[in-house]
C-alpha cells in the first residue's frame, strides 16, 4: 500500500509539473493581456506533434523535442502577430469565439497532415527501462520528466521572481496602463510571453507524448486542467499556477487510484464501484469550486 | 449593450415566417427531400438550445461556460423517462424543464458569487463535473449514452414520424420565443438588462441584483432542457456529448454569430451554423478548417453578429 501511494505520488507530482508548463504560458497570458486563449490545448496538441514528427525524421527523441519546441514556438510568433494582437483589447465573448475557430482549425489541420490516427511517440532507449529509488522501481523516463519540470520551474521562478523581464511581466500582470506609462514596451512583452508560452506548451506536449498518445483532441482536455490550476491558482500568477499544477495533479492521480480502494471499505462493494470512478473524475472540479467559494480570487491573486 | 425593444415590424414578419416554416414538410416530403424534415428540426431545437443561452448571455449578462450541462441533463431526462416507461412528452418535457431548471438553481447560486472570468471557470467546471457524473453512472448507459426506446407521445399524438416532431419543436420554439420577447419587454426583462449594463446602480437602486440573475440563469437552464428532451427524441440517444464543453462552445459560438442580446440572435446563430457545417461539409472533408476560419473572421469584422446586421431592433 505505501508503495502504491509512493508511486501515486510521484506520478502526481510528474502530471501536476506538466500541468505547470501548460498553465505557466497561459496563466501570463490571461493575466498580463486578460484574453481567454482557448487554443492553448491546441498549441500543446500541435507541439507534441511537431516534437513526434521531428522525432521520426530525426530518429532522436531529444533532437525532435528541441525541433519541436522551436516550431511551435515560431507558430506562437506567427498567431501572435497576426490574430492575438487585433484580440486583446476585445472583449473576453470575442476572444473565446476567436480561439474557439483556432481549435477547429488546428484539430482539422492535424487530421490533414497526420490522419486520424494517433502518432507514435518512443521515449528514449536509455530511459525505458525503471530504475530503482528507495527500494521500489519506477519507470526512468517518468523520473526524467521530473527533473525536467523542477528544473524547468525553477528557471521559470527566477526568470519572473528576478530578472528585469520578470519584473516587467508581474508588474503587466497587476496593472497594464501604469507599466506601459511607465515605459515599459508592453507590446513587445506580450509577444515574448506568448511564444514562450507556446514553447513550454510543446515541451510539455513532448515530454507527455511517449506517456500518452499523440493524438487529436489531446488539448481539449488538458486545457480544461489548466483552466482549473490557474483558476485554483488566481490569474496572472506564476507561483499560483506551481502551487495550483502540483495540487491538481497530485489530487487528481492519487484521487483515482485510491479513491475506489478507500470508498470501498467505507462503502458496500455496489455503491463503491459505481461512485468511486465518478467521485475521482469529479474530485478536482469540487475542489475548484470550493476554493472558489472561499477565495473568490484565487489562492494567491495577482492583482491584490 | 443598448436595450433590446421589440420592433413593430417583427410581427407580420414573423407570422409569414411561420406559416412558411409549417408548410415545410410536405413540401420536402413531395420534393423527395424528406432527410432535411430532421435536419430542419435540428435547426429549430439548437435555436431553442441557442436563445436560452441567450437569454442567460445576451440578457442577463452572464458568460456561462456551461450551458450544455443542462442541455444535456434535458436530454437524459427525456431517456429515463422513457425507460421508466413514461412516453407522454406533456410529463417528461415539462419534468426535463424542472431538472434542468433545478440543476440550473443550484449551479447559478454558487457561481454568481463569483465576477468575470472567474464565473466563465466556474461554470465550466460545473458543467465537467455534470459530465462526468452522467459519464460514470451505469444506469445511464455510461460513455454510450442512453438510447430512447422510441419516440414520445404528445398527449395522444405520436411523434414517431418526422413531420410530427418537426412541428412540435415549432411549437416549443414559437412558444419560447413569444415567452422570451414577452419577458424582454416585461418589468423582469428590463431588469435584468439594466443589471448586465450596470449592475453597481440597480444594486443601488435596491433591486435584488442576485436573485434576479439567479432566476434568469435559472429560466436558461430549464429553456436549455426542453431543448434537449427535444433532441433526445430526434436523434433517439441522450448522447454524453451533448454535456461536453465543446458543445457548450458550440451554443456560444450561434448566438455571437446570430447576435448576442437580439431576440433572435440565438436563432438565426443556429440556423446560419448548422446550414454553413451542412454546406462546407458538401464541399470538403475538412469543413472544420472553413469554419474555424470563418469564425475568426467574424470576430474581426462583424463583431457584433448577424443580427445587428439588421440594425433596427437596436433601440
Amino acid at each position: 500500500m505505501t508503495q502504491l501511494v509512493l508511486e501515486q505520488a510521484l506520478n502526481g507530482l510528474q502530471f501536476g509539473l506538466m500541468l505547470f508548463l501548460l498553465a505557466a504560458g497561459l496563466t501570463l497570458v490571461f493575466g498580463i493581456m486578460d484574453c481567454i486563449n482557448l487554443a492553448h490545448g491546441s498549441l500543446y496538441m500541435v507541439g507534441a506533434y511537431f516534437v513526434a514528427a521531428a522525432a521520426q525524421a530525426a530518429d532522436s527523441f531529444w533532437i525532435g523535442l528541441g525541433a519541436g519546441v522551436a516550431g511551435a514556438a515560431g507558430l506562437g510568433l506567427v498567431l501572435e502577430l497576426s490574430l492575438f494582437r487585433q484580440l486583446y483589447r476585445r472583449d473576453h465573448l470575442s476572444q473565446a469565439l476567436a480561439t474557439f475557430g483556432l481549435i477547429l482549425i488546428a484539430n482539422e489541420a492535424v487530421r490533414m497532415i497526420w490522419g486520424p490516427q494517433p502518432l507514435l511517440l518512443n521515449a528514449p532507449e536509455a530511459l525505458s527501462g525503471p530504475v530503482e529509488i528507495g527500494g521500489f522501481f519506477y519507470p526512468a523516463y517518468r523520473l526524467v520528466i521530473i527533473v525536467f519540470g523542477l528544473g524547468v520551474a525553477g528557471l521559470l521562478y527566477l526568470l519572473v521572481a528576478r530578472s528585469r523581464v520578470g519584473m516587467w511581466v508581474r508588474a503587466g500582470a497587476a496593472n497594464r496602463e501604469m507599466t506601459e506609462a511607465l515605459g515599459v514596451n508592453v507590446q513587445g512583452l506580450f509577444t515574448a510571453v506568448f511564444v514562450f508560452g507556446a514553447a513550454l506548451c510543446a515541451l510539455a506536449g513532448g515530454l507527455l507524448g511517449p506517456l500518452l498518445a499523440v493524438q487529436i483532441g489531446m488539448g481539449e482536455s488538458v486545457l480544461i486542467l489548466a483552466f482549473v490550476v490557474i483558476i485554483i491558482g488566481g490569474i496572472g500568477s506564476i507561483r499560483g499556477a506551481l502551487v495550483g499544477s502540483l495540487i491538481v495533479g497530485t489530487v487528481d492521480t492519487l484521487g483515482r487510484a485510491l479513491l475506489p480502494t478507500l470508498l470501498r471499505a467505507a462503502l458496500p462493494a455496489d455503491a463503491a464501484a459505481t461512485l468511486g470512478p465518478a467521485l475521482a473524475s469529479i474530485l478536482i472540479y469540487l475542489l475548484m469550486a470550493a476554493i472558489l467559494f472561499f477565495r473568490p480570487q484565487g489562492l494567491f491573486p495577482a492583482r491584490a | 449593450m443598448a436595450f433590446y425593444r421589440p420592433a413593430h415590424y417583427q410581427k407580420p414578419l414573423v407570422i409569414t415566417l411561420l406559416l412558411t416554416l409549417a408548410m415545410l414538410p410536405p413540401v420536402l416530403d413531395a420534393w423527395g427531400q424528406a432527410f432535411y424534415i430532421g435536419f430542419a428540426t435540428r435547426i429549430l431545437i439548437f435555436a431553442l438550445a441557442a436563445s436560452s443561452l441567450n437569454l442567460v448571455l445576451g440578457f442577463g449578462g452572464m458568460f456561462s461556460l456551461g450551458h450544455a450541462a443542462f442541455f444535456g441533463a434535458g436530454a437524459y431526462v427525456a431517456a429515463m423517462c422513457m425507460d421508466n416507461g413514461i412516453s407522454d412528452a406533456l410529463f417528461a418535457f415539462p419534468l426535463a424543464m424542472s431538472v434542468a431548471g433545478l440543476l440550473a438553481l443550484v449551479v447559478g447560486a454558487i457561481s454568481l458569487r463569483t465576477r468575470g472570468v472567474y464565473f466563465i471557470m466556474i461554470t465550466l467546471a460545473f458543467a465537467q463535473m455534470t459530465y462526468y457524473l452522467f459519464v460514470s453512472a451505469r444506469v445511464l448507459g455510461g460513455d454510450d449514452g442512453l438510447p430512447l426506446t422510441g419516440r414520445m407521445t404528445l398527449g395522444g399524438l405520436s411523434l414517431t414520424s418526422d413531420g410530427a416532431l418537426f412541428y412540435s419543436a415549432l411549437g416549443c420554439l414559437a412558444l419560447v420565443m413569444t415567452f422570451l420577447g414577452r419577458l424582454s419587454g416585461a418589468r423582469f426583462g428590463r431588469t435584468i438588462q439594466a443589471v448586465r449594463d450596470n449592475e453597481a446602480r440597480m444594486e443601488a437602486l435596491g433591486y435584488p441584483v442576485f436573485r434576479y440573475r439567479l432566476v434568469c440563469f435559472a429560466l436558461g437552464g430549464a429553456l436549455a432542457g426542453l431543448a434537449g428532451a427535444l433532441l433526445a427524441n430526434l436523434t433517439g440517444l441522450a448522447n454524453p456529448n451533448l454535456l461536453q464543453w465543446t458543445q457548450s462552445g458550440t451554443l456560444l459560438v450561434m448566438v455571437i454569430i446570430g447576435g448576442v442580446g437580439y431576440l433572435y440572435g440565438g436563432v438565426i446563430g443556429a440556423l446560419v451554423l448548422l446550414c454553413l457545417e451542412e454546406v462546407l461539409a458538401g464541399f470538403t472533408l475538412h469543413w472544420h478548417i472553413g469554419l474555424g476560419l470563418l469564425l475568426i473572421a467574424i470576430v474581426l469584422f462583424a463583431p457584433r453578429g448577424v443580427a445587428a446586421l439588421f440594425g433596427k431592433s437596436n433601440g
